[in-house]
């Protein structure tokens, strides 16, 4: 058992400590239900800030509020899921200053793996509904023409999305193999990517989309995929092909931070701080 | 008072030791005041005038926004003082002769001077260089602003002190944190102005302490208070909140060292 | 001779200290050099040094934490730095100073836990737990959280947790630091029983003297990096010989008694320490006769004594 393949383990092992980790916490059933109605009106708020918004201004950037809950929502799943999923990395430096991460190498699963379902909890679903029912809300009353090749595209663009926004989450997380401290400073593409993405990046000009297009990919969260939906040319005039890349992005992006979590675990194995 | 200054300087201190944080703090203050500045630049691109603020108004307020999130703490940190109810330690910090609330509150003085020199300060520079903020020229109006971070300051900590005093009296406090830190930076005027939401809400809102975080020092360096008073009336709303949650706090501080004492922790 | 469980050769460690913040090329630091030794099957060693002498680096090397810089270590039939996910199944970790528990949970759902991460089959899992329940008495505090247990009752949770996928070799770091003399007793009694029933090889590092004279059958002393000792409890004594101490209380304060057979190492007050190096008996005679007496204690020299005349000696040899 102990020769087994590492890769299939992890994926075993994943939904086996999340699970533990949950029924340990439906000890307390009501602290739980208190969280989870925090982080939904959490997330409610800020789908509520748009719409405060969006009633002041009417149409931004030439979006009106249905085409701006499209991007709202697609954003929004992705980053709730995934910060559901593994929102826990970030607190790697946390691991690593108090000597836990040492415990976690003496274990026999991946440490990203321990890492992601440490305190994995139900309550963050609580963030995942707002956005899920925006975007469903919003692929019937966007304007959507659907066709079978849209309806398809769906899930893929979905699945990438989160992807990406994982890929980014780990990567964020690794900064902190090399400046224990810097937490935070991930904070500004994870949870700043998020806020940036739940609106028509249109609204942002062109440096901002070109910089989250090429630099951070945040635009192939929402954007590109939102802008493939609804059939609308780019306002920004970025080639139309844009719109097919978020796949392969993701597939980029998660090369990437295959890479970067190996890098950053060589280095605290070689400096051992 | 030279406890609560030793102990201020130690709070100081304290936080001074986490440079990187520091300087990681400040680029996502930075970043979020940037996304939130252009968002509020595209609303008011749409609508140029929304309750009195214009878009450099709007700007200039989400910069406040983000500048006072070290200082007066509006996203946290809670206070240690929770956990060490939660553990049991405070009876030791009862039996030092010093006042619970004005020894935290000194300590916390030291961390927000520390966050409003290296925090807030950077942060704001950021977005007045980027953005054409609304910076006054009268010297006395800057004096106004200072006097409402520091009462801001006090307001945060009045909150934050009552928000872990609920640990002498509810076995998990996790829940009212959880709830007290998403409402209270809506009600601060850190989500969006007050002014842009409808206007019984925001009366509402500005009748909470929350709003004493943000929104009132935004208006002083905006010079557009709703309050009777101007200027003077502002700073002495937040006074009175930060008087009356101090006051609670000391009065709740004793009843709870009675049943620490009778109960023996 | 079966074949050794551990075996470490040439093992080196250097780590890159930044000199200046301009700098980039930074100077390199051995923090352990050309440590080479064996430990078979069913043996406890004690791994002994002070702070910063490399004991810690040794151990994250042999548990794949650390990867080294020279030399080889292979344990358990396993390559630590390449294979620390493997070789971690057949291995038991206790931390002293940290836990390996989860602080919010219940030491069950901990146990529960550590059961999926080392994929410990239902059936075992629970006859094991019964068992360890049993030895260490775990039964009055399972159902409570980690943080609320003494640290006594956590080190024996640790313990537990180490031993749930019954390792043949258990590596524990400053095991009883901290904990009150039953507990540390209870601790000891346990390891040498399930060394001597199960056989399972212990190597553990120790400030506590206590720990070295009731578990280790042989020790390995670490200094500078290198290994300065490597063998029996009795060998060690004889390599580092350290007479027996006469304490004197004085009836008043005084300098230094200067008596033949003794010398003065150290003086407090009207209290003296006189290391001896001739038959007690005569000394005592000289001293009671010099001086005004209010009180005399004989002490045997301990292992601490040992080890810090092993340093003092090697610091000499590299001066």
């Amino acid at each position: 058992m102990a020769d087994a393949d590492p890769a299939p383990r992890a994926l075993t092992a994943y939904p086996r400590l999340a699970w533990t980790w949950c029924t340990a916490m439906a000890q307390y059933p009501a602290s739980l239900a208190m969280f989870a109605i925090a982080s939904f009106a959490a997330a409610t708020a800020e789908l509520g800030a748009i719409f405060v918004v969006f009633a002041h201004a009417g149409r931004i950037a030439g979006f009106g509020i249905r085409e701006a809950l499209l991007f709202y929502g697609l954003s929004a799943i992705a980053f709730t899921i995934t910060d559901f999923l593994l929102g826990s990395v970030e607190r790697l430096g946390n691991h690593i200053r108090r000597g836990t991460f040492d415990t976690m190498l003496v274990r026999p699963v991946s440490p990203l793996v321990q890492l992601a379902t440490d305190e994995f909890s139900p309550r963050r679903l609580g963030k995942v509904v707002p956005g899920a029912i925006a975007l469903a809300y919003a692929l019937g009353h966007a304007g959507i023409h659907w066709t079978p090749a849209r309806i398809a595209t769906v899930p893929v663009l979905v699945c990438s999305a989160m992807v990406i926004c994982g890929s980014i989450w780990v990567i964020g997380a690794c900064v902190q193999f090399f400046v224990t401290e810097a937490g935070e400073v991930a904070n500004s593409v994870t949870y700043g990517g998020q806020a940036l993405a739940e609106y028509p990046l249109a609204i942002y000009g062109r440096d901002v989309v070109r910089a989250v297009t090429f630099v951070v990919p945040l635009a192939f969260v929402s954007w590109q995929p939102g802008l493939y939906l609804l059939g609308r040319p780019d306002p920004l005039g970025l080639p139309a092909v844009l719109r097919y890349a978020p796949p392969v992005v993701a597939a980029v992006l998660f090369a990437l931070a295959a890479l970067v979590w190996r890098v950053g675990l060589r280095r605290y194995r070689s400096t051992g701080s | 008072m030279r406890v609560y200054l030793a102990v201020l300087a130690c709070g100081l201190r304290r936080y001074s030791t986490y440079r990187a944080a520091t300087a990681a703090g400040v680029l996502t203050n930075s970043v979020f005041g940037l996304i939130n500045a252009m968002v509020m630049l595209a609303v008011f691109h749409a609508r140029p005038h929304i309750g009195g603020f214009d878009a450099a108004d709007a700007v200039t307020q989400v910069f406040v926004a983000q500048a006072m999130i070290g200082p007066a703490a509006t996203f946290g940190p809670p206070l240690d003082l929770g956990d060490r109810i939660r553990e049991g330690d405070v009876a030791v910090d009862l039996l030092r002769p010093a006042h619970l609330t004005a020894w935290w509150l000194a300590h916390d003085l030291g961390r927000a001077a520390f966050a409003f020199a290296f925090r807030s300060l950077p942060t704001f520079l950021v977005g007045a260089l980027v953005f054409p903020l609304v910076l006054p020229h009268d010297p006395v109006r800057w004096a106004a602003v200072l006097a409402a971070v520091v009462l801001a300051t006090l307001v945060g900590f009045g909150l934050r002190y009552l928000y872990s005093l609920a640990g002498f009296w509810v076995l998990d406090t996790r829940g009212i944190n959880a709830a007290a830190w998403i409402l209270g930076p809506i009600c601060a005027g850190m989500l969006l102005p007050l002014v842009l939401f409808p206007t019984p809400v925001a009366d509402v809102m500005r009748a909470l302490p929350w709003s004493a975080l943000v929104q009132v020092p935004a208006d002083i360096l905006l010079g557009k208070t709703h309050l009777p008073g101007g200027t003077a009336g502002a700073l002495a709303y937040q006074a009175l909140w930060a008087a009356a949650l101090l006051a609670i706090g000391a009065a709740l501080t004793a009843r709870a060292t009675r049943r620490v004492v009778v109960h023996g922790g | 001779m079966p074949d050794p469980l551990i075996s470490v050769h040439g093992l080196g460690k250097d780590f890159t200290v930044r000199r200046k913040r301009r700098s980039t090329l930074g100077r390199t630091v051995p923090a352990v050099r050309d440590v080479t030794f064996d430990v078979a099957p069913g043996e406890i060693v004690g791994y002994l040094g002070p702070n910063g002498a490399g004991k810690s680096t040794t151990m994250k090397m042999l548990i794949g934490i650390l990867a080294p810089t020279h030399g080889t270590a292979r344990v358990a039939g396993l390559e630590p730095a390449r294979q620390r996910t493997r070789l971690a199944a057949r291995i038991g970790v206790v931390f002293g100073q940290r836990t390996t528990l989860w602080w919010d949970l219940p030491l069950r759902d901990s146990l529960a836990l550590t059961r999926h991460l080392y994929r410990v089959p239902a059936q075992a899992h629970a006859r094991r737990l019964a068992e360890l329940t049993e030895l260490l008495d775990l039964a009055p505090f399972i159902d409570t959280p980690v943080r609320q247990l003494s640290l006594g009752q956590r080190m024996r949770g640790d313990l537990t947790a180490a031993l749930l996928h019954d390792p043949p070799l258990l590596v524990l770091d400053e095991p009883t630091i901290g904990l009150d003399v039953i507990s540390k007793s209870t601790i000891r009694a346990f390891l040498l029983a399930r060394n001597a029933e199960r056989g399972t090889t212990i190597l553990l590092t120790t400030h506590d003297l206590g720990d070295v004279e009731r578990l280790c059958r042989r020790v390995m002393v670490i200094d500078h990096g290198r290994l300065a000792f490597d063998g029996g409890l009795d060998a060690l004594r004889a390599q580092a010989p350290v007479g027996r101490t006469l304490v004197v209380d004085l009836a008043a304060p005084a300098p230094p008694i200067d008596v033949p057979g003794a010398r003065t190492h150290r003086v407090e007050g009207p209290r003296q320490w006189l290391e001896l190096t001739a038959n007690p008996a005569s000394v005592i005679a000289e001293v009671t006769r010099a001086h005004d007496i209010a009180d005399l204690t004989l002490h045997e020299p301990d292992i601490e004594d040992v080890v810090t005349r092993l340093y003092r000696d090697n610091a000499q040899v590299t001066a």
